[in-house]
This record gives structure tokens, sequence and C-alpha cells, in this order.
């Protein structure tokens, strides 16, 4: 009886769409379509605007903006080769801690080695390490990271001091906690991508793999781990390009010491920490800097952005 | 999965951005008579305007801390009602002020070498030609022959020398500095100055404010950093004995900055702009200096003009008694009766 109405009633909805039906769909199509290139002119306006703002210190300073290591505002000499360095030091030590961490986090959370539930659990709590504020992460990082990793910091400055690395002391903020933190900042991004990447294997594989008698070790790391390298690769690259850009805590625990050290305990510098300290109170001179350095900043985080989006699309992980 | 990676994003690019904002953000409480400037003498002056409300003058007074450079821009701008500077103001900034510029040193203080060092309890001693060294990244270790020379009883640490400096344009910045040009031609002969913001070298960490300065040193072994002498006693940090211009190790304490004002106070001259970088005496703290008030000569508005001379005549009478339990130096009287006799000719 119930399926007899149903039945009758889907074939008295077969019609041609209505005037309002079409006038809908076209409506909504103009409107996202002046949102997608609105986000694009936005970006390009961006761009034109601190480009614009930059261009007097690019004419007064030129090149040596880049290659300068003072930023002296009574001689009017500047340069961001510091802040550019620690920029890079720092994202790459974070993204080789929270990289190798959230690619084996993946591995866990997708192989079969826990119960669902348990993995919903576990995954949900990763996730919300990326609610955390920054704030919250440098205050933790001043607070509790600090004490906790200078017995480890002293240790290895005292026996291997001979390793560049670890040739200073950890004083308190430093390059070493500030990028512990961004570790752990960035572990969501890489391991909630990494692990799209490895459910995007098909079961076929991994059955294959099992087929031919791997064990599950041998399944994972010769099989499932070159699968999904394309995807874990362009996780590794989102993930730093979010290391690049982040600012509030790496302004608190970086140190802010505009000097270009290897030891990895010596305070250092970044480009958005640079910005951050540095704009309330700059005058003409330096502001134009400051535009030319956040410029760098955001080229940087473009190219690594978009080279993270080339490789996932290459690799055919659709998402 | 999608949404999933939707939400990280959106935390990832929202939340930084809103602690961002919140540090752009300047406070805009609107008092009657709004004042900007100095951090070195905030505290005392916070004071000053709480005890003052209670005489029941019939206007309110707010004062933002932002810095010795941004009060004197605010000032020329206009946009507060008095400044604050701990380097009163050079010729040619005085020369912009529209309604002319008058300098009433409001209080004075002294300028500490606070350090971290753990397991050392004995108060360190430090030379004029070693503390000069240590902030221009000569010496780089704490265990430094030189600095155990001057400290036999002190088993020094092996670490390195963090210095912990002013990110901020600052009046203490300056005050230091200027000391440190007039002890040692070194500084001058590495391409310094006596400036509000300096790039220093060696292995140094910048701050904002002189809080922030002694809140990084508290977090940081190994730290010495320049600091107002009640900040670093409020946040509980050792400070160093320093030599002054007679040889003596004097420690600071507002009985050796008093000292250090005495016997300089009758070079007072009479834009009553003195500054005392290297002060002579057996007992007189080395780094001292005065904080002024910027002060306009002509209030535009008259009843402004009367407002801020109530005000800073209870500031200079009344006001001076509270200097010392913050750890500021309170004026001496020849000072404080001229800048008496100079407020008077505001209007």
């Amino acid at each position: 009886m119930a399926e007899h109405t149903s039945l009758q009633r889907s074939q008295s909805i077969s019609k041609p769409p209505s005037a309002g039906d079409i006038f809908t769909n076209n409506a909504f199509r103009a409107l996202t379509l002046a949102f997608t290139w609105g986000i694009v002119l936005l970006l390009a306006y961006i761009l034109f605007r601190i480009g614009g703002k930059a261009i007097p210190a690019v004419k007064e300073y030129g090149f040596s903006l880049l290659t300068g290591t003072t930023w002296d505002v009574n001689n009017r000499t500047f340069g961001i080769l510091p802040e550019i360095w620690g920029t890079l030091y720092s994202s790459m030590l974070a993204l080789l801690l929270g990289g190798f961490f959230g690619v084996t986090i993946a591995i866990f959370l997708t192989q079969n080695f826990l119960p669902r539930t348990l993995e919903t659990i576990l995954r949900s709590i990763i996730e919300l390490l990326a609610a955390i504020p920054s704030v919250v992460y440098g205050l933790w990082g001043i607070f509790v990271l600090i004490p906790l990793i200078r017995p480890l910091a002293d240790f290895l400055n005292a026996h291997f001091s001979w390793i560049p690395f670890f040739s200073t002391s950890l004083s308190g903020p430093g390059m070493f906690p500030a990028a512990l933190v961004l570790s752990i900042m960035i572990l969501p991004t890489v391991a909630a991508i990494s692990q799209d990447a490895f459910r995007a294997i098909p079961r076929k594989t991994v059955e294959a793999a099992f087929g031919m008698g791997t064990t599950r070790w041998e399944a994972i790391l010769r099989v499932m781990l070159p699968t999904a390298a394309g995807g874990i690769f362009g996780a590794l690259v989102l993930g730093l390009g979010r290391a690049l850009g982040e600012t509030m805590a790496l302004a608190m625990l970086v140190g802010n010491s505009n000097q270009i050290s290897l030891s990895v305990f010596a305070p250092a510098n970044t480009l958005a920490a640079l910005l951050a300290l540095n704009f309330p109170e700059a005058g003409d001179t330096e502001i134009a800097v400051l535009m030319f350095a956040a410029c760098v900043l955001l080229l940087i985080t473009l190219l690594v952005n978009m080279l993270g989006a080339l490789i996932i699309n290459r690799t055919g992980m659709k998402r | 999965m999608i949404p999933r990676i939707r939400t990280i994003c959106l935390y990832a690019l929202v939340l930084p951005m809103l602690y961002c904002t919140s540090l752009w953000a300047a406070p805009t409480i609107k008092a009657d008579l709004n004042g900007a400037g100095a951090t070195f003498p905030a505290p005392l002056y916070q004071h000053w305007i709480k005890q003052f409300a209670a005489t029941s003058p019939g206007f309110t007074i707010s004062y933002a801390e932002v810095g010795s450079g941004e009060g004197i821009k605010r000032f020329l701008a206009e946009t507060v009602d008095f400044g604050a500077s701990d380097t009163a103001m050079n010729d040619t900034e005085a020369a912009q002020a529209r309604h002319g510029v008058q300098f009433i040193p409001a209080t004075a203080g002294i300028v500490v070498l606070a350090y971290n060092l753990p397991n050392v309890d004995k108060p360190l001693r430090l030379s004029r030609k070693v503390y000069v060294d240590i902030f221009l990244g000569n010496i780089r270790k704490w265990d430094d022959a030189r600095i155990a020379a001057l400290n036999p009883e002190i088993k020094l640490p092996d670490l390195n020398i963090t210095t912990v400096v002013r990110a901020d344009s600052s009046g203490t910045t300056w005050t230091f500095t200027n000391h440190l040009q007039a002890i040692s031609p070194r500084w001058k002969d590495a391409g310094f100055m006596a400036a509000k913001k300096i790039d220093w070298p060696g292995n140094s960490m910048s701050v904002n404010y002189n809080e922030g300065v002694a809140n990084r040193i508290l977090h940081s072994w190994g730290a010495i950093g320049y600091v107002e002498y009640g900040v670093a006693s409020r946040a509980g940090l050792p400070m160093a004995i320093l030599e002054n211009k007679d040889g003596h190790y004097v420690p600071p304490s507002v009985e050796s900055g008093m000292a250090a004002l005495a016997n300089n106070a009758p070079q007072l001259p009479t834009n009553l702009r003195l500054f005392i970088p290297d002060p002579a005496g057996a007992g007189a703290y080395p780094i001292s200096s005065y904080s002024w008030l910027l002060l306009h000569q002509r209030y535009p508005n008259p009843q402004q003009g009367e407002r801020i001379k109530k005000f800073v005549d209870w500031c200079l009478k009344e006001g001076q008694k509270y200097a010392v339990q913050l750890g500021y130096t309170p004026l001496p009287q020849a000072v404080s009766a001229k800048a008496v006799q100079a407020l008077d000719q505001v209007r």
C-alpha cells in the first residue's frame, strides 16, 4: 500500500524545471562564480597593496634587503636574512619532527592496529590540537615545555657541544622549543591528510599484498607507504606552509634575536615574529622594509602551498 | 574527510588572526586628561593617578604605557594632553611642537642589570669594562676569566650569556646606551651611539617593555638585561653591583640613586633637561636618569591647561613621597622647586 502511493507521487514529481528553479540555478552559479573570482582578486589586491608599500624599500636598498643581517633603525640599514634563515630553519625542524610523528600516527590510525571506536576517538583528539589557540601554545611552551626540555638540552650541550647544532646552552626561548611547539601545531594537518592518503589506497592493493604472503609490517612499509607517498608528501608540504606563517607562538618562543646560528638552542627570529614585534611603532622606512618582509613570507608560503596542492593533484589523490 | 580538513584549515586561518588583531588593538578608554609615553616611570604614574583621584579633583586622568618614542610621537600629533619620556625630547622634536613644549622632570630612577644565574646566590659584581663587553657580545660565556676575576667567591656556571634588550623604541635603552657611550670608547668604536633602539650585537633577545624584559630574564637561564629598578625588584630578580665613576662598587638602591641625583642637581639647565650619563660621587649609582612629563607651553583649551597644572603640581609636591615605595628616586629639593616654577609658566 505504502509502496503504491510513493510510486504514484514520484511519477507526479517528474516535470520540467520551473522558471523559479532555472532562476535559482543561474543565480547560484553567478554568485559562486563571482565569489570565486572575488577570492582571486582579493589575493591579487593584497599582493598589490603590500607589494606597492614595499617598493620604496626595494628602491632604496635593493637586493641587500635579502642578504643584510642588521636591523639598525638609527643608521637606516635593514636586512632580513636572519629572519629568512630562522623561518626556514624552524619550519624545517618542525617538519622533521611533526612530519615523522604525523605520518606514524596516520599509519597507526588507518592500518587496523586499534578497534574502530578507539581510532575515531584518537583521531578527534589529534584534530583538537588544531583548535588550540596559538597564544596558548606559546604560554605552554614558556611555562611547561622549556623547563621540561632543559635537562636534555643541558646534556646535549655538555657532551656534544662539538656538533654545531648543540654548540650553545639553552637559555630559555630559542629555536628548539619554538620548533617543538611548531611541530605539535602542524601535527594535525600532517596526520589528517596522511590518513586520507592511506584511506585512498584501494582495498585490493592490501589484499594483494597479503595474498602474496607479506607480513603486516612488510605490507605497510613496502606497499602502503610507497602507494600513499604522493599524498603524504603533499601533507608534509602543507604542514610546512602552516609552519612558515605561524606567528604568535613563535613570537613568544623563538627569542627574537637578530642572528644566524646553527645551534638549535640559540635564540633566533622569524619573518612573522619580526612583523608582529616591529609593526606597532615602525617608522616610514621601517614599514616599507616590513612590507617587503611580508611579501617574502607571502611568496615563500604561496610557493610551498602551491607545490603541495600540485603534488596532491598529480598523485591522483582526489579530495 | 573533506569537512574535517576544512575545519582544520578554518581553525588554522581564523585563530591566529583573532590573536593578532588583539595585538594591534590599542585600548581606547578616554579620560578627561590623557597621557602616553614611557614605561619606565609608568607604575609610579599609575599610582599617582589613583592617589590624585582620591583628592577628588573632578576630572579623570589616564596614562598609556607605550614607550618613550611612541609617547613623543603621540604628544607631537596632539592625540594626548601630555606625553612622558625618559629622554625628554631632542631639539628637532621639540621644534615640531605646535604649542611649545615644557619639560617637567617628574621623577627619576635607576636602570639595573638584572640577571638569571641558577645556583648563584651572591650578588654579581661587574666592572665598567666588563659590562660594556658583555653587551657588545665580546664576553660570551659566564665562566669567562674577566667575570670570574671580579667574583672570586662565586662559582660561575658554564652557560652562554644571553643579553635581554628592548625591541621597542625605549627611553630605558636610551639611558643605558647613553651611559655606555659615556663610560667606554669601545661602544662608539663598535659603531653604536646613544639611541632609543639599538641593533644589539651578540646573543641578544629583544622584548617589548620593561615588564617584558624582566619576564624574559625570569624564564631564561644565563640571561642578563637592563631594566628599571622597581620592575626588577618586583619581579624578584637579582641585580648586579656596578662599578661607578669613582671606582666604587655600588649596589642598586633608592639611596644610591638619590646620591647620583644629589651630586649633579646643581647642573640643571633652564630647560630642565639634565642627563647624567655617568654621575660622580662615591655612593652614586652609575646608571641614573630623570624622567620627564612633556607639557604644552600653551594649551589651546585653557581648562585642559588648568587641569594638567593641578595634577602635575600635586605630583611634584605630594606625589614625591610615593616614589620610594615603588623603587623610584624622589627628586632633589632643588630640582622639584625649579620644576614647580616652570610649571607656573604653562598656560
